[in-house]
């Protein structure tokens, strides 16, 4: 069973959780909620850090936690990594011992081979006789990282990992995320109230609301649903997962397609035939009725108006379809008028921009 | 110079703070880290009991211990029971009353410095195979050190300089308990002042020096460690 099934009721009296999921069991599932809406404290009852008063946890096919059968497993014995908000390392050994604390634990005989292709992966080997005290922000998280992987979790637990760390360190962070991302075949679940990390990172996104699932499902799916977009309100954006067709180095651009047609992106330094991740925000989404003939907009695209519904500050929000692929455009609610968009209709959509993410 | 009875008593105090230390640590540390980590309403209570000895004057401590490990105290007819006789004017006697005398000043550092460890360190090294008592020896240990070293300095100087309690309990019986300090008493009831100075320069020297490696070796550790 490849399936992480999660079943938690927590009353703190003033807050309380209840969640019920049933969560694939690879890739990166990304639990994104503002904070408050019971993400950590899931997060924290699938470690075993907090034991809800019921509870079902079964990943992979074990039960970890079933509290009607009384089964109730002690963190330290639950086969997970778990990485925090502060990269929580222990002051008073090396890196090295760190990184050895946990695995010495698992087995008499530590892998010190698998340890090293994870210190690589983490590009931390020149850190390791470092105590943490002389390390950056960073690379402490990417420490804790390692630390965390070096036990052979079947599951790994992220924490807002990039959370208590300037945008600078994150951008330093995120390559190695994405690359975990590729070379991992565990489950991940990974904490965050930062869009732009879900953009980045999810392939499963549940978004939670005061302790509650708003919704859950692929990125591709949960992503466009308008009353998450609206609840996102002017970052509302869409995620294609597209691949290098060309370059064309004479103007700077670089041209990607996706299953139904092809997108000019900014040149980006890859092969043809890389995957990539491409950004395009509501608001950067125009609709026109006819193919706009002469425009400076490189991007247009046939589309079909899926479903419309009213945003805050006088503006409406649309969600089409492009080929295979769902769009959101934020317009204003006049415009909407005035074009007398219903569903149903056949429109053309001009994007302005696209922002390309890390090369998956 | 210092006559060998009084090398003696010097002998028998190091000896008695010694065993009072190893039991007032082995004892201390689980108490201390009970009263680190407890949310429990007995808290306060069992903490004012502990402190108790900082703020009695030791007479009254040694007057109840007196009472109660005499033969008709409750401890007095449990140690009688278990074949062991009664403890006053006994060795044992003095170990006993030391302990509970010089308790808190092994317990309070422990326990400041068991605080300063954040739950997210014990959470780390459970989420790496940790049991909690691999995590204490591990994790905890080593981040207390400043605090068991202030632990044993404090527990040990103060039993050597223990007077009223000893007094009360152990009274004054050579080579039983007769401890440095009811020797300098001795000797100045007796107007022997010369010897009355060497031990009380005896003690006063190995006092300061003491405290000046225990706070020479402090400002070089990082005692505090914000957890990062």
């Amino acid at each position: 069973m490849n399936e992480i099934r999660a079943s938690f009721q927590l009353d703190y009296g003033e807050f309380n959780l209840e969640i019920d999921l049933i969560l694939p069991g690879t890739g990166i599932t990304v639990l994104f909620g503002q904070s408050g809406s019971g993400k950590t404290t899931l997060l924290r009852c699938i470690a075993g850090l907090q034991q809800p008063s019921n509870g079902y946890l079964e990943i992979n096919g074990v039960v970890w936690q079933d509290s009607k059968q009384g089964v109730f497993l002690p963190t330290y014995k639950r086969p997970l990594g778990y990485v925090f908000q502060e990269a929580n390392l222990f002051p008073h050994l090396s890196v090295r011992d760190n990184l050895q604390y946990g695995l010495k634990r698992i087995t008499k005989k530590p892998d010190l081979a698998a340890l090293k292709q994870t210190v690589e992966l983490l590009g931390i080997g020149q850190l390791m006789e470092r105590m943490p005290e002389r390390l950056s922000g960073g690379e402490r998280q990417r420490v804790a990282i390692a630390r965390a992987l070096a036990v052979k979790p079947q599951i790994l637990l992220m924490d807002e990992p990039l959370a208590s760390l300037d945008s600078k360190r994150k951008q330093e962070i995120l390559p190695y995320l994405s690359r975990l991302h590729q070379q991992l075949d565990i489950p991940v679940l990974y904490v965050t109230h930062s869009q732009q990390e879900v953009a980045q990172l999810a392939d499963t996104l549940v978004i939670l609301e005061n302790g509650r699932v708003l919704a859950s499902g692929a990125l591709s799916e949960t992503q466009n649903r308008l009353d998450v977009a609206q609840a996102q309100e002017q970052d509302a954006s869409t995620v294609w997962l597209v691949a290098i067709a060309e370059h064309e180095p004479s103007y700077h651009l670089t041209r990607v397609i996706f299953s139904g047609g092809s997108l000019s992106l900014p040149a980006v330094e890859a092969k043809i035939g890389t995957p990539l991740r491409v950004q395009i925000y509501a608001r950067d989404v125009s609709i026109a009725l006819e193919a706009p003939v002469a425009t400076s907009i490189l991007n247009v695209l046939p589309a079909t108006i899926v479903e419309i519904a009213d945003a805050h500050g006088g503006q409406s929000l649309i969600r089409l379809q492009v080929a295979s692929q769902v769009l959101l455009a934020h317009i204003t609610r006049k415009s909407a008028l005035l074009l007398d968009l219903k569903v149903g209709m056949a429109v053309y959509v001009q994007i302005k921009g696209v922002s390309t993410l890390i090369h998956q | 110079m210092v006559s060998s009875a009084d090398l003696d008593t010097l002998i028998l105090t190091f000896k008695v703070a010694a065993i009072a230390t190893t039991l007032m640590l082995l004892l201390g540390t689980p108490l201390a880290w009970w009263l680190s980590r407890t949310q429990c309403s007995w808290k306060a209570l069992i903490n004012a009991i502990v402190a108790l000895p900082l703020v009695l004057p030791p007479t009254v401590l040694g007057f109840y211990l007196l009472v109660l490990m005499g033969p008709a105290g409750v401890i007095g007819k449990f140690t009688a029971w278990l074949g062991l006789g009664t403890l006053p004017f006994t060795f044992s006697g003095l170990i006993v009353a030391s302990v509970l005398y010089s308790l808190p000043f092994v317990v309070q550092p422990l326990q400041a410095a068991f605080s300063m460890i954040g739950e997210q360190a014990l959470e780390a090294a459970a989420t790496l195979r940790a049991s909690p008592s691999d995590t204490f020896f591990t994790i905890v240990v080593p981040l207390a050190k400043p605090g068991f070293l202030t632990a044993a300095i404090l527990g040990f100087t103060h039993t050597v300089g223990e007077f009223g309690v000893v007094l009360m309990v152990g009274g004054n019986i050579p080579d039983e308990t007769r401890v440095v300090s009811v020797q300098i008493y001795n000797h100045v009831e007796a107007l022997e002042y010369a010897e009355a100075h060497w031990l009380a320069g005896c003690l006063l020297l190995f006092s300061f020096s003491v405290l000046l490696v225990m706070y020479t070796t402090l400002k070089s550790q990082p005692v505090a460690h914000p957890f990062k």
